[in-house]
């Protein structure tokens, strides 16, 4: 809400003095489960010039390191999930969104 | 106003290192990326409204699958971009503090943690290494390979039936169990090749890292994965663990490096 989507830098951490054309983020949006689920979202590997390049990051494997890794911080200013067994839940919503899956015709 | 956003926190770098001055697109929620400093550290962090990722939503949302995919990739967007050019203490995701205030607070009071975070973590990034059996019978149990320890190994794969075996449904029996011991012994083979490829990974590494292997619905794939880890490995040894990967012989196993990760996994403040 701040500021004018059309005016939004295009996704980028852009750092003065280097320059990446190649990498150019897009916005967050809604996708379909099953380009996300498994293995396959070509443009989430987000470089054409390195990280992951060429490959396609599944996002099993971004969650067993979101969920799981990370510096947990704790204390009274702190909303945190870290108390909450992520894998876990999460797991369990990801399996039966596979199931339902692959349930459907 | 105020009271209606929260700080989602991504990252925290170190003041010194963090870039002259950056553009930072949209990170969780669509909203801005910012950044507040705190003496040598720097956290990146986003307002994002409490509606969504205040107390009783975060936790409401966690089971949302759309929610936690988009929280995940923008999550990972930031931290990544950030790991490109400086080295990152990436924060558990759905980390958010009340306010800027808060977010200082923490700087402070977590100020010799990040150090040490960002100390072990400087020049080195993460690399995964999956593998998965290939070609094991269909019947194969894909659960974990507990029970494979009291198979006798040296025995070669035969279909001979035993001694004194008669009729057709004794014969039958036999058979199933000689696929079912063939398949726990090509489990039990690949998951200690799977070990070795393991240790030799880990030799390139300065730190390496287990998760239990992936449930095969959502790999997406129906071999059982016998090697699930990470490794934090420094920049100049990035080369020599991928041609490792590449030249590991096992023909049983199917072996994927992913990365280079931002050091998501060796944030631990331990000393394991």
């Amino acid at each position: 809400m701040t500021g004018d989507p059309n005016r939004y830098p295009d996704g980028e951490l852009r750092f003065e003095g280097r320059s990446e054309p190649g990498w150019v983020g897009e916005p967050v949006e809604k996708r379909r489960l099953e380009e996300s689920l498994s293995a396959t979202d070509q443009r989430w590997s987000a470089t054409d010039d390195g990280y992951q390049d060429g490959q396609r990051i599944a996002l099993v494997d971004l969650l067993d390191r979101l969920l799981t890794g990370g510096v947990v911080l704790n204390g009274e200013v702190i909303i945190s999930l870290a108390g909450v067994d992520l894998v876990h839940v999460s797991l369990r919503a990801l399996i039966s969104s596979a199931a339902k899956l692959l349930d459907s015709p | 106003m105020t009271s209606e956003r929260v700080c989602y926190l991504y990252a925290v770098v170190a003041t010194d290192d963090a870039p002259p001055t950056f553009r930072v697109g949209r990170g969780v929620d669509g909203a801005e990326v910012t950044t507040v400093a705190q003496g040598p550290l720097t956290a990146l962090i986003s307002e994002v409204p409490a509606s969504r990722y205040g107390e009783p939503a975060l936790t409401s949302h966690v089971e949302d699958l759309d929610w936690l995919t988009d929280t995940a990739r923008a999550h990972h967007r930031v931290v990544e971009a950030l790991a490109r050019v400086t080295a990152v203490a990436p924060l558990r995701m759905g980390t958010v503090a009340s306010d800027a205030a808060a977010v200082r607070d923490l700087l402070t009071t977590n100020r010799d943690r990040f150090g040490r975070v960002l100390e072990r973590v400087r020049g080195r990034l993460e690399w995964g290494a999956k593998a998965y059996l290939i070609d094991t019978p269909v019947d194969t149990p894909t659960g974990s390979p507990t029970d494979t320890g009291t198979d006798t190994r040296t025995d070669p794969p035969t279909d001979t039936v035993g001694t004194g075996a008669s009729g057709p449904g004794t014969a039958y029996l036999l058979r199933k169990r000689g696929q079912r011991d063939r398949a726990r012994r090509a489990l039990a083979r690949a998951t200690e090749r799977a070990q070795r490829l393991h240790e030799l990974l880990a030799s390139h590494a300065v730190a390496a890292k287990t998760y239990p292997p992936q449930d095969p619905k959502l790999a997406g794939r129906p071999e059982p994965m016998v090697l699930n880890a990470t490794y934090l490995v420094a920049d100049s040894a990035a080369d020599r663990l991928r041609a490792a990967a590449a030249s590991f012989e096992a023909d049983d196993l199917r072996v994927e490096l992913t990365g280079p990760w931002a050091p998501y996994s060796f944030t631990e403040d331990s000393s394991s």
